[in-house]
């Protein structure tokens, strides 16, 4: 049962990134057009060099 | 909630000023201008035909080409454009180019668009829910291992690592329920939130005390799951009010007041709210009057179909009184204000409504009355199981305090939280997509019970465009020399009727020195004969009973066009939708008698009223009220300002004044009425999901509760209770069509 002192903090760890990530994205304002994010990606205009 | 569309919005409207040509040859003005010239803007514009991939780089394509544009997003979420560029772009020159690839734009105010207060609560809740998802799922990962028998020391360890994250989340995440359940007893009344906040802690603390004392039951996870499933609920809801929120702060803001005022002879374009008595205001044909006035100089004829229901237009010349919201038709008018701002006869309108809204919001939803009988009751069963174990087993504290807690996160109203929001949610978004938005967070509930359907004419069942009726009485020539005068004014009975004769397949006569008199009419030269297309009294014509305009060539009688208006596209479905229902429908309007019993008899309406005064409606509606009907009105002026305010619920379209659509549940964001049918048959549907879900959320509880007061309620019973009847309340919900 050594195995849980590393196990369970890897897993909150990893967990916590998890949630890091949620945060950053939501101070950078990633969750103001769910709509339009979903569409832009199908457009084909910057597809070849990325938008200036 | 109420006060979303407060008319302290002119005050913070405050758009850029651009010069105009007159300005020129002013210097003066020119500097007047030049002083208040922002020397960077942003501007907003809202795009309701925006639907996909392909038109957002059309947009953004054509906006990025145009000179003086920096950068532009679109965002698809709030169907709007943001415009970066130079102080000498104007609004007006974007929704040209827009128009131009095919996307209809309209100028949002973006003083008015005060989105980031509702964004930051909404990133907020966002935040905790996260933060509990997390925690929830952790908590959850070691909580299978002490259900599936982990013991001893392991299952201690569990459960101290369980606290070591649940406490700061409940902590955290639970906030907002234990704020609302503070305010409430504060106030000295018990909402949903402080049972809520009652089985948060008591859980919290119980399964401290029990991993303490190597108890083989804490309920962390319980707690846990509880605040992300609650909060789950109140993301929802806060969303759907948002959404509601944003788009009718977007329709306060589609009508940017400014006022053409005139500085030292010079026109200077000014927000209304600086606009004083005693200013001279021009009026450009076309535009919409933006004070209250006396006329002083020019003649024309203004439309006051939004103001009083008529549908003909009326004329105006010097001394005549005209009040704000009326257009301006033909020639350009130059005001003296009598009253702007705050006191325009618009303004006290505004004031009207507010005063009727608020008795509105004495309607108590089907949440808050199952809230002021759930709330006793699971506090009366919780403190008896705790007397009753106190008692049967002689004073175990830790035993009783066990059940008691247990219960109270059985019956904590997980899915109950969830009932309404997943619901309202589901249906607003239908309705949105169909082009009806939901301000009013009870509107649906009420919409539900409506059983009388009272509309109003002009604007409403009708476009306010007018279509000619008689062409085909006329003689050819006649109607080719009309075609001719009417074909040089932009007046909407001389546009309509020029269309018309185009559509006909008639070409218009040769009529020389063709001359716009504004107020009358257009006179010509044809044949070496003085004709006139215009007003009766002009013409030396006999008035007709209806919306019409008389030709007169010299030879024998005039001739009158007779016009009726344009039926609003989807009308005639509406009605049909509503009457298969079963609802009543009155049709109620200030037209005149032969207007009005056309239309009824086109659409088949037996029960109407013709020449109603704003006081009538209202009274008609607050009579049918009395009844013990429950009144839909949909209307759009101000005359039906305050019928709309009286009614049950009320429906207007966008193109309605402000006043009518603050005064309004639900606005109608497209041209097409079919919608309201629809609206009519979800709302009902609605009110039903809510209902079963309550059902539901009440059947587990049978379930769960006896088990919980005789002690054998687990926590794996109460996870799984908690989650099973969170997602049966959800996917009930998604069952909408």
């Amino acid at each position: 049962m050594e195995i849980l002192t590393y196990l369970i903090p890897v897993s909150l760890f990893l967990g916590g990134i998890g949630l890091v990530a949620f945060i950053w994205a939501l101070k950078t304002k990633q969750f103001e057009d769910p709509t339009g994010d979903a569409n832009r990606i199908l457009t084909k205009e910057w597809d070849d060099k990325p938008k200036p | 909630m109420t006060a979303v569309l407060e008319p302290e919005g002119f005050e913070a409207a405050r758009g850029g000023l651009s010069a105009c040509p007159a300005c020129v040859a002013a210097p003066s003005a020119e500097r007047i201008a030049q002083l208040s010239k922002p020397d960077h803007a942003r501007l907003m514009l809202s795009l309701p035909a925006a639907h996909c991939a392909a038109c957002i780089s059309t947009v953004e394509t054509a906006l990025a080409a145009m000179p003086g544009v920096q950068s532009s997003r679109v965002n698809l979420t709030l169907k709007r454009v943001s415009v970066d560029a130079d102080a000498d772009v104007t609004a007006d020159q974007l929704i040209r180019v827009l128009a131009g690839v095919g996307y209809e734009a309209h100028e949002l105010d973006a003083g008015l668009l005060s989105a980031t207060e509702t964004d930051k609560q909404g990133r907020d809740l966002l935040m905790r829910l996260g933060v509990a998802f997390f925690s929830m799922m952790n908590v959850m990962l070691l909580s299978v291992a002490v259900w599936s028998g982990a013991e001893g020391v392991t299952r201690d360890l569990f459960h101290w690592i369980s606290g070591a994250i649940a406490i700061p989340t409940v902590l955290f995440s639970g906030q907002p329920f234990f704020r609302s359940a503070w305010a409430g007893v504060k106030v000295g009344r018990l909402g949903m939130d402080f049972p809520i906040s009652l089985a948060l802690v008591l859980a919290t603390g119980i399964s401290i005390f029990e991993t303490w004392n190597s108890g083989l039951h804490a309920y962390f996870d319980a707690a846990v799951m509880l605040c992300f499933f609650l909060l789950l609920g109140r993301y929802l809801d806060h969303r759907t009010r948002a959404v509601a929120r944003s788009a009718a702060e977007e329709l306060a803001a589609l009508e940017v007041p400014r006022a053409m005022v005139l500085v030292d002879g010079a026109e200077v374009q000014r927000p209304i709210s600086e606009v004083a008595v005693g200013d001279l205001v021009r009026v450009r044909p076309g535009g919409r009057m933006p004070v209250d006035g006396v006329v002083i100089d020019g003649t024309s004829e203004v439309d006051r179909s939004l103001l009083t229901g008529e549908s003909l237009p009326v004329f105006a010349g010097p001394n005549t009184v005209v009040s704000a919201g009326e257009v301006n038709l033909t020639g350009p008018l130059t005001l003296r204000v009598t009253a702007a701002g705050k006191d325009s006869s618009l303004h006290r309108m505004a004031d009207l409504v507010a005063v009727a809204e608020s008795a509105k919001t004495r309607y108590t939803t089907l949440a808050e009355r199952a809230a002021s009988w759930y709330s006793p009751l699971v506090h009366i069963l919780s403190f008896s199981a705790f007397g009753f174990w106190m008692w049967k087993t002689g004073g175990d504290l830790r035993f009783a305090i066990n059940i008691s807690a247990a219960t109270l996160i059985i019956t904590c109203p997980c899915a109950l939280g969830l009932a309404v929001p997943a619901v309202v949610t589901s249906a607003s978004g239908k309705l949105f997509r169909k082009g009806l938005l939901i301000k009013h967070g009870t509107a649906l509930e009420r919409l539900a019970q409506v059983d009388t359907v009272v509309f109003d004419k002009t604007g409403t069942l009708t476009m306010g465009a007018p279509e000619v009726t008689n062409l085909a009485d006329h003689p050819r020539a006649a109607v080719e020399v009309a075609a001719a005068l009417a074909s040089a004014s932009s007046h909407p009975l001389a546009t309509a009727l020029a269309d018309a004769a185009r559509a006909a397949g008639i070409h218009p006569a040769r009529v020389e020195d063709l001359r716009e008199v504004p107020g009358y009419g257009v006179e010509g030269i044809w044949k070496g004969q003085k004709v006139r297309l215009g007003r009766a009294s002009w013409c030396d014509g006999d008035e007709v009973a209806m919306t019409a305009t008389y030709l007169c060539t010299g030879e024998g009688k005039s001739r009158a066009f007779t016009f009726t208006d344009r039926l609003r596209p989807g009308a005639e479905a509406a009605i049909a939708a509503l009457t298969a229902q079963g609802k009543s429908i009155r049709l109620i309007s200030g037209d005149t008698k032969g207007a009005v019993a056309a239309l009824a008899t086109r659409l088949g309406i037996t029960d109407w009223v013709a020449g109603a005064l704003p006081a009538e409606k209202a009274a008609l509606v607050r009579e049918l009220t009395l009844q013990g009907r429950k009144v839909l009105m949909v209307g759009d002026g101000l005359n039906d300002t305050a019928a709309l305010a009286a009614a049950h619920v009320s429906i207007s379209p966008a193109t309605a004044l402000d006043a009518a659509r603050a005064a309004s549940d639900i606005v109608l964001l497209g041209q097409d009425m079919t919608a309201i049918g629809d609206a009519a048959r979800i709302a009902k549907q609605t009110t039903k999901r809510i209902v079963e879900n309550f059902g539901i959320s009440a059947a587990y509880n049978v379930v769960a509760v006896p088990l919980a007061l005789v002690g054998l309620a687990t926590p794996l019973a109460a996870a799984l209770a908690m989650s099973l009847s969170s997602i049966t309340v959800s996917l009930n919900a998604l069952r909408l069509k």
